[in-house]
């Protein structure tokens, strides 16, 4: 029996939990004080995942660079992948929360969605 | 006349929702005063996920919660002023401000109130010898240059300071393609949250040497390394633990301090322990009708906590308008029973003694309890429930957070693990009130057992 200690980050309370595995199966969790915080220690200890947030460049918008997420969270291990194929997306103004930015980012099957609203540029004497 | 019932200084988190809050409890002449060209505030460039668990039960990104607030403000017709400065409130609740468009003006309201949220401690306030190179941001700076404006502060970074800001600019600098190389904390103990120790440091390697800070910085137009050193119990660093790392940036995130010099120009007594107003039950400072919520009351660790505070500033803001309209009514038909010598006398008594001197208890706050907010009560003026927020001075296991009514504990809960970085709330009950009609003081403490 192996004993796992991790932090749940689910929120910002970050609820100690403790892991007991067998071999690769999970035989309890304990220390989490919602049902997202024992997920979340399943998945930790088997198939880590994370949502993946950054920026993209807007062109014609009120704003030069708009926030985004993965709309799911996708593997740790695709987090590097993920920021890449980000890099040189430029997408036209308007935009707003909830858009497709990319889709299938880096092959996890997860769009990529934008968290805020730009815009159109207005030219503005003030 | 009053031009507005409720001027709102400040559209971010806590403007936003004190606007909502104020609204659903029927005042319809609201007004919030913003000095960007956006609503939202700071949550504009927290692009990261954690936000709104509490408040709406789902992970949202730091502008995904500020459009469920910007939203409800649109729907609910409440009007605001994008790029205006305020430049001053009176005592008599004036409030001049300026924009480009109106100049400069000035708005009459009958009830004021504060959010104007907190700015970081800058490099000024922590004598770090050394040159002043480009390449030393303050961590939210960063965090607006590469979010909002999209650039790159640099590439190989050293961050003094583990607030919840710094860690998270040391996930965004790595994820960027920066070599985020170390991040050294005086304390003993992280200042941020557990979560972004472990999903922005622990997940990319990047080591936090607690314990340690800046003892020089080199580079003369830009910066070209820093050396560290550990420091001892009173923090002063130990000869012979320095240690150097080239890099041509320095990201701080070392505290945030309320921003209240509108607060102090119009006469709002500060707490020395929070740097934000010295609030009652309603969140209503010293003078009469100016309430204060987020984090220029006290800085939070949750906006979630930021949003729940503003609504109950905007109720009882709400309440206090509707008083003051009844009592003008009053006033109409009945000569006044307060002569103005009485009223004169009456200036200087902080608001919470004012009204019912009886019934003003003190919150004390001891024993490894920093501050609480609010810091006194009038139990007259209670809700059903009251949520006090505190923060500790330090790291406690195993311990309970006790409060005492006079000499007599009614509250006493476990808890393992009390950090500094992390706000804790006690819930009170009028009904436990009652029960003491003689109440002197309530104090919070932390204890062993």
């Amino acid at each position: 029996m192996e004993t796992r200690n991790l932090t749940c980050i689910n929120c910002p309370m970050g609820c100690a939990l403790t892991i007991e595995m067998e071999g690769n199966e999970v035989v309890s969790i304990s220390g989490n004080t919602c049902p997202r915080g024992e997920a979340y220690g399943r998945k930790e200890v088997t198939n880590p995942t994370r949502i993946v947030t950054s920026t993209v460049r807007v062109t014609g918008g009120a704003a030069d660079m708009v926030s985004v997420k993965t709309k799911q969270d996708i593997p740790k291990e695709k987090i590097f992948d993920c920021v890449k194929a980000l890099r040189d997306v430029e997408v036209q103004a308007p935009v707003h929360v909830g858009d497709v930015i990319v889709s299938d980012v880096a092959g996890t099957g997860v769009d990529i969605v934008a968290t805020r609203n730009v815009g159109i540029y207005r030219f503005d004497p003030a | 006349m009053k031009d507005y019932d409720i001027v709102i200084i400040g559209g971010g988190p806590a403007g936003l929702a004190a606007a909502v809050s104020a609204r659903q409890s029927g005042i319809e002449s609201i007004l919030i005063l913003e000095r960007d060209k956006e609503l939202g505030g700071i949550l504009n460039q927290c692009i990261h996920n954690g936000f709104g668990l509490h408040t709406f039960k789902e992970e949202l990104t730091g502008p995904e919660y500020a459009d469920r607030f910007i939203r409800q403000v649109e729907e609910l017709k409440i009007a605001y002023k994008l790029n205006t400065m305020v430049m001053e409130i009176g005592q008599d609740k004036t409030v001049t401000a300026m924009n480009r468009e109106d100049g400069l003006f000035v708005i009459r309201a009958e009830a004021v109130i504060l959010a104007m949220g907190c700015r970081e401690r800058p490099r000024g306030a922590l004598n770090i010898p050394g040159y002043r190179p480009a390449g030393i941001y303050s961590a939210g700076t960063a965090q607006r240059l590469v979010n909002m404006e999209g650039y790159m502060p640099g590439r190989e970074v050293v961050i003094l300071g583990s607030g919840d800001i710094g860690l998270i600019m040391a996930r965004r600098m790595t994820l960027e393609g920066a070599k985020v190389k170390v991040v050294a904390e005086l304390m003993p103990y992280s200042g941020g949250l557990k979560r972004n120790i472990v999903q922005c440091l622990d997940d990319y390697g990047i080591p936090l040497k607690l314990s340690h800070t800046v003892v020089d910085i080199k580079g003369k137009e830009r910066v070209e390394g820093v050396t560290l050193a550990r420091v001892d119990e009173k923090n002063k660093p130990i000869p012979g633990t320095e240690e150097y790392y080239d890099c041509d940036t320095l990201l701080l995130s070392v505290g945030l301090i309320p921003e209240n010099e509108l607060s102090r120009g119009m006469g709002v007594a500060i707490n020395p322990v929070t740097s934000g107003p010295s609030v009652n039950e309603s969140l209503e400072t010293n003078l009469d009708g100016v309430f204060a919520c987020g984090n220029v009351l006290h800085v939070h660790d949750l906006v979630d906590y930021v949003s729940e505070e503003a609504a109950a500033a905007g109720r009882n803001a709400a309440a206090y308008v509707k008083a003051a309209y009844d009592d003008a009514g009053r006033e109409g038909r009945q000569t006044q029973d307060t002569g103005p010598a009485d009223k004169a006398a009456e200036q200087d008594l902080p608001n919470a003694e004012k009204a019912d001197a009886s019934q003003a208890v003190p919150l004390i706050a001891t024993s490894g309890v920093r501050y609480t907010v609010p810091s006194t009560i009038r139990v007259s003026h209670m809700d059903e429930r009251l949520t006090v927020r505190f923060r500790v001075g330090g790291v406690y296991k195993n311990c309970f957070v006790s409060v005492y009514f006079d000499d007599e504990r009614v509250v006493h809960r476990k808890k393992q693990v009390f950090a500094p970085g992390e706000m804790e709330e006690v819930r009170l009950t009028k009904e436990q009130f009652l029960q003491y009609p003689d109440l002197a003081a309530v104090t919070f403490r932390i204890e062993e057992e």
